[in-house]
């Protein structure tokens, strides 16, 4: 996985995805941008933020599950 | 009676790229991960080889001449995901060029053969210098293909980058040995009526049929 390393902590990538979901659910385009990422890496990421139940995709785009938003640095 | 290699097909020019999904140095990564961003799909023969090296680092400095025109890199070799993460750093260690895109690890060849990527004749074992570029809808645009021996050329390949974006958003053609800010091709009149529209048009015309404008 390139988003949860093998001790079930997230990777940077991925921890900055979920900073920018928590102020609102964004497309990956947006969140390309937020993060500083190239957009490919983006929606790899989404694939498997969303298989590891943190995230879910809605008609705004990809939105913080709870147990996604518990990994936030804020939560 | 001696085995003959299996013959593999070839992706075709404007027709869909061959979809995957890949392991990458980045994750695993599929086609359509670049939807709306052009795509420099590129093999070379092996991890921790002279010319690949060299041909790694000069990707790299393209690199960012490349995504001010909206283009992504991605490399494979059939290599693993450890062997291509050990060259990256020892590339970056010994050059100091830092190799910022993804490289596939295509153990079970399934991209190779999508692309027809490994020519028996050259090695049974290591794909060819192969450069797919791929527009941002998914459409195989051009292919080159460069033997074992011969590291390719970085201008080239930002030239086609060019040429292609160019007559994509003037809808012309380009000559031979183009660059950017040269005059481009109009395409040529198919009617008596668009040849003299050409002819009075203000283009540099050669003939009728040979006619350049600047866009």
């Amino acid at each position: 996985m390139a988003c949860i390393n093998p001790d079930g902590t997230l990777t940077p990538s991925a921890q900055a995805i979920l900073e920018a979901l928590r102020r609102a659910p964004a497309k990956a385009e947006a969140l390309a941008q937020q993060a500083g990422l190239p957009l490919y890496r983006v929606r790899s990421s989404m694939r498997e933020l969303v298989v590891a139940g943190l995230v879910v995709e809605t008609a705004e785009g990809y939105a913080l599950t709870e147990q996604g938003r518990a990994r936030t640095t804020s939560a | 009676m001696a085995d003959t290699p299996s013959v593999q097909g070839l992706p075709r020019l404007n027709e869909p790229a061959p979809d995957f999904e890949a392991v990458t140095t980045h994750g695993t990564i599929r086609l359509s991960d670049y939807k709306g961003s052009w795509l420099i799909l590129f093999s070379h023969p092996a991890d921790f080889t002279p010319v690949c090296t060299t041909e790694f680092i000069a990707f790299s400095e393209i690199y960012p001449e490349l995504q001010k025109r909206n283009v992504e890199l991605l490399g494979l070799s059939i290599d693993s995901v450890y062997s291509h993460i050990a060259w990256v750093r020892n590339v970056e260690e010994k050059t100091g060029v830092h190799i910022p895109f993804p490289i596939i690890a295509d153990l079970d060849r399934k991209v190779a053969t999508a692309y027809g990527m490994v020519m028996p004749g050259a090695s049974s074992t290591e794909t060819v210098r192969c450069v797919f570029i791929i527009d941002p809808e998914g459409v195989l645009r051009a292919m080159l293909y460069y033997p074992l021996t011969t590291g390719r050329n970085m201008q080239e390949i930002l030239r086609l980058i060019d040429a292609l974006q160019t007559s994509d958003k003037h809808h012309v053609a380009t000559p031979a040995n183009w660059q950017p800010g040269d005059k481009v091709i109009v395409p040529a009149p198919k009617t008596m009526e668009m040849v003299e529209q050409n002819l009075k048009a203000g283009y540099e015309v050669v003939d009728w049929y040979l006619a350049k404008k600047s866009v």
